[in-house]
C-alpha cells in the first residue's frame, strides 16, 4: 500500500494521541482521579494504530484492553474515553464499567471485557453475520500474547477457518501476560506458528514498525477480502510499563526494557517522516498542539461530567421489547429500533449531551 | 392436524421462527446433517441451508460466543448445546459476556441458549443437569422451563422473540413422553417469558414447581385428593426469570402452606430463593414450613438404583405434603 502525506501524518497523529492520552490517564491515575485501575499500552501504538489504519468504512473492530489507538483511528471519542476512565454517568457505560470496555456496533466496535481471549469468539459471531448477509466488510480481532493461551482463542481461530470467516487476528505479542514471560507461556518462538494448526495464512512483523504492521495488516486483508477465510498477523511489541500502574514491573531485566525503550514506534516513525521532510518543525508543532487540546478538552469535559446517579444502580439489567434491526443495513439507524439509539438514555451511542459540552477556557485549566 | 411430541414442538417452533424472521438462525453440534443428538432439528438444514443450520466444531465458547457476535449486529440466533452440561464449556460467554452486554453498553444481545437438560434417562453425572440456579444467580438472562408441549413451543417462540440472552431448557424425559402429545393451533402463538400458570387449584396448600417435575406433583396431588381429601393448587412457574411474584404471592395468601419442588440439588437451588422471598414477604400468612423436595447435595449417579433414589418423585413429593398439611 502506497501512503499519501496526509495519511502519513494522520498515522503519526494517532500515535501522538494514544500517547498523549495514556500519559495524562496516568497522571489522572496518580492524582487520585481515576476510580480504579489503570492498564495503558506505551510501546504498543505502531501496532494499535496501524492495524486499524489498513481498515474501510463498515469494517469492525474487537479490541482488547491495549487498543486505545485501535479506538481513536475508528472514532471512538476522547472525550467518551476520558468519561469511562473517570466513571462518569455519561461514559458509554453509564459509569457500569472501566477501561477501554467501550464501544457499539454503529461504530463498528465490540466492548472487550476482563477475560482476554473471550472477545474473539464474538468477533466470529459479527464476521459470520456479515458472511450471511453478503457483505463485502471484515472484522480485525485483536487480542495479546497471554490471551492466545486460552481456550477461546483456538476456538475462535478453528471455527472462523472452517466457516471461512472475513476476520485478521492480530496478536500484540508484548513480551509480558502480567509478569508472566513469553517463555514460560508458550515454547513456540512466532505465534504466528499458530496458525499452521488452523490452516490460515500468518506471519510475524515488527510490531514497533506502524509501516511494517500496516504492510503485514494489509497483506492479511487482502487474503480476508478475497473470501478465502480468516488471517493472523504477530506484531512483536513491548509493554515497557507494568500490565497496570499498580504494577513496578521489577521483574523485567533493566536492559531489556531499555532495548525496547531505545525501539519506541513513535521516534522512529518520526525519524522515518522528518528524513522523508514529511514531518517539518511546523507540521510537528501544529500536531503537538492539537494533540494537546484534545487531551485538555477531554479531559475538561470528563471532569465537568456528572457522577452517575445512585438512584439508577439497578436499572439496565434487561433491554426491552421492541424490533431489532441489522446493523450497517439501509434504515438500521431508525429511532423505532431498540438497537438504533442506547435505549438506557435514548440517545445516540458513546456522544456525548451537547448541552454540557464546555471547552477548556469555560472550564478552567487544570 | 395431528398431536405432536415436546420434541416436535420445539422443531416447530424453530422452524417457524426461522420461516417468519431471517435473522433467525440455529447453531451447534451436529444439529444441521445429523439433526441434533435427540433430532430436534431434523429437516432444518433442507429447508434453510448450511448457512441459517450451522454445524459447528465442538466448541461450546465458539458457539455461544458467534451467537453473542451475531446478536450484536441484529440477528436473534439460537445457540444449541448438544447436552445442556455442555454449558459449562461455553459459561464466561454467558455470564460475562452476554449477561452484562447491555446493562453495560446499552447494545441488545438477543440470544437464545437450548439444550437438552434433566435427569432419568440414566445419562449419569454429564448427561443430566439441570444447571438453572447458575443462571437464576446471574443478572441479565432470562431462565425458562417448559413442562408441557404447547409450552415448549409457545416459550421457545417468545425467548426467539425476546431483545435478551434467554437460557431455554428442554426437559429429554418430557421430549417423546407419550402422555405429553397434544394438538396444538394452527395459528401462530407464544407463552409470554414471566407468567406462572396454575395447573391443578386447590385452597389447602400451594406447590411451586417448573419442569418435568410439574407431572409428578400433579400425581402427587391426585393422590392427596383422593386418599387424603386435600385440594393441593400446583403452580408451574415456566420462567424463573422473570419470576411470576404476583401469581406465587397471590396463591400462597390463600393457602398458607406451601410445597417447592425441584428437581436440582436442595442448596442454593430456586426453592432457596423462592423459600427466602415467602419468609420475607409472606411470614405472617403460613401456617407452616416452607418445605422443599429437591435433589440431595452429590453429583447425579450413574446406576439406575443410585439414580431412582436420586430423584424427586410423586412419592417423596407426596410424603412431604402430608407432612406439611399435618403441621
Amino acid at each position: 500500500m502506497r501512503l499519501e502525506r496526509a495519511e502519513l501524518l494522520q498515522i503519526y497523529y494517532f500515535m501522538r494521541l494514544t500517547r498523549a492520552m495514556e500519559d495524562r490517564i496516568r497522571t489522572l491515575f496518580l492524582q487520585g482521579r481515576v476510580a480504579g485501575g489503570v492498564y495503558t499500552a506505551q510501546g504498543h501504538e505502531a501496532t494499535t494504530v496501524g492495524a486499524a489504519m489498513t481498515l474501510r468504512d463498515g469494517d469492525c473492530i474487537v479490541p482488547q484492553h491495549r487498543d486505545l489507538g485501535m479506538h481513536l483511528v475508528r472514532g471512538s471519542s476522547p472525550r467518551a474515553v476520558m468519561c469511562q476512565w473517570l466513571a462518569r454517568g455519561n461514559s458509554p457505560t453509564l459509569g457500569r464499567d472501566g477501561q477501554m470496555h467501550i464501544g457499539d456496533m454503529h461504530h463498528g466496535i465490540v466492548p472487550s471485557i476482563s477475560m482476554l481471549g473471550e472477545s474473539l469468539p464474538v468477533a466470529c459471531g459479527v464476521a459470520l453475520t456479515m458472511k450471511m448477509r453478503k457483505r463485502s466488510t471484515i472484522v480485525l480481532a485483536s487480542c495479546g500474547d497471554g490471551a492466545t493461551n486460552t481456550g477461546p482463542f483456538h476456538e475462535a481461530l478453528n471455527f472462523a477457518s472452517v466457516q471461512k470467516l472475513p476476520i485478521i487476528f492480530v496478536i500484540e505479542n508484548n513480551g509480558y501476560a502480567y509478569s508472566t514471560p513469553t517463555y514460560k507461556q508458550f515454547a513456540i518462538q512466532n505465534l504466528s506458528d499458530r496458525v499452521v494448526a488452523y490452516g490460515m495464512p500468518g506471519e510475524t512483523v515488527d510490531g514497533n514498525d506502524v509501516l511494517a504492521v500496516i504492510a503485514a495488516v494489509e497483506r492479511a486483508g487482502e487474503h480476508v477480502r478475497s473470501g478465502k477465510g480468516p488471517a493472523l498477523v504477530e506484531c512483536k511489541t513491548f509493554r515497557v510499563r507494568g500490565h497496570s500502574e499498580a504494577d513496578k514491573a521489577d521483574y523485567v531485566p533493566k536492559e531489556l526494557r531499555d532495548e525496547w525503550l531505545a525501539k519506541d514506534p513513535i521516534p522512529r516513525f518520526e525519524a522515518y517522516l522528518t528524513k522523508e521532510n514529511i514531518l517539518t518543525e511546523t507540521v510537528k508543532a501544529e500536531i503537538e498542539a492539537k494533540v494537546k487540546t484534545t487531551v485538555s478538552d477531554a479531559v475538561a469535559y470528563a471532569e465537568e461530567s456528572p457522577a452517575p446517579d445512585p438512584a439508577t444502580v439497578a436499572d439496565y439489567v434487561f433491554a426491552p421489547a421492541g424490533l431489532i434491526s441489522i446493523v450497517g443495513e439501509p434504515g438500521a439507524a431508525d429511532p423505532r429500533y431498540v438497537n438504533a439509539l442506547d435505549t438506557r438514555t435514548g440517545k445516540p451511542f458513546t456522544t456525548m449531551d451537547a448541552a454540557t459540552i464546555k471547552t477548556p477556557e469555560e472550564v478552567g485549566r487544570r | 392436524m395431528s398431536a405432536v411430541t415436546y420434541l416436535e414442538a420445539i422443531g416447530q417452533a424453530i422452524r417457524e421462527e426461522m420461516r417468519r424472521d431471517e435473522a433467525v438462525f440455529l447453531l451447534g453440534e451436529d444439529v444441521g446433517t445429523y439433526g441434533g443428538a435427540f433430532k430436534v432439528s431434523a429437516g432444518l438444514l433442507e429447508e434453510f441451508g448450511p448457512e441459517r443450520v450451522i454445524d459447528t466444531p465442538m466448541a461450546e465458547a465458539a458457539i455461544i460466543g458467534s451467537a453473542v457476535g451475531a446478536a450484536l449486529m441484529g440477528m436473534r440466533p439460537i445457540a444449541e448445546m448438544q447436552f445442556i452440561d455442555f454449558i459449562t464449556c461455553g459459561f464466561d460467554q454467558i455470564i460475562n459476556m452476554a449477561s452484562k452486554m447491555y446493562w453495560r453498553s446499552g447494545m441488545p444481545v438477543p440470544i437464545v441458549i437450548r439444550g437438552p437438560s434433566g435427569g432419568g434417562t440414566k445419562g449419569g453425572p454429564f448427561h443430566s443437569a439441570s444447571p438453572e440456579a447458575w443462571f437464576f444467580h446471574t443478572p441479565g438472562i432470562k431462565v425458562v422451563v417448559p413442562s408441557t408441549t404447547y409450552d415448549a413451543k409457545g416459550l421457545l417462540k417468545a425467548a426467539v422473540r425476546d431483545n435478551n440472552p434467554v437460557l431455554y431448557l428442554e426437559h429429554k424425559l418430557l421430549y417423546r413422553l407419550p402422555e405429553l402429545r397434544e394438538e396444538l393451533p394452527e395459528e401462530d402463538y407464544i407463552v409470554p417469558l414471566g407468567k406462572a400458570i396454575t395447573r391443578r387449584e386447590g385452597e389447602d396448600m400451594t406447590v411451586l414447581t417448573y419442569g418435568a417435575m410439574v407431572r409428578q406433583c400433579l400425581k402427587a396431588a391426585q393422590t392427596l385428593e383422593e386418599e387424603d381429601d386435600l385440594e393441593i393448587e400446583v403452580i408451574d412457574l415456566r420462567s424463573l426469570t422473570p419470576l411470576d411474584l404476583e401469581a406465587i404471592l397471590e396463591s400462597v395468601k390463600r393457602t398458607n402452606k406451601v410445597l417447592i419442588v425441584h428437581e436440582d440439588i436442595l442448596t442454593g437451588g430456586i426453592g432457596a430463593e423462592l423459600s427466602a422471598i415467602l419468609a420475607e414477604d409472606l411470614f405472617e400468612y403460613l401456617d407452616g414450613p416452607i418445605t422443599r423436595v429437591a435433589a440431595p447435595d452429590v453429583p447425579f449417579p450413574y446406576a439406575p438404583p443410585l439414580e431412582a433414589v436420586y430423584l424427586p418423585n410423586a412419592e417423596k413429593i407426596l410424603t412431604a405434603a402430608r407432612q406439611l398439611a399435618a403441621y
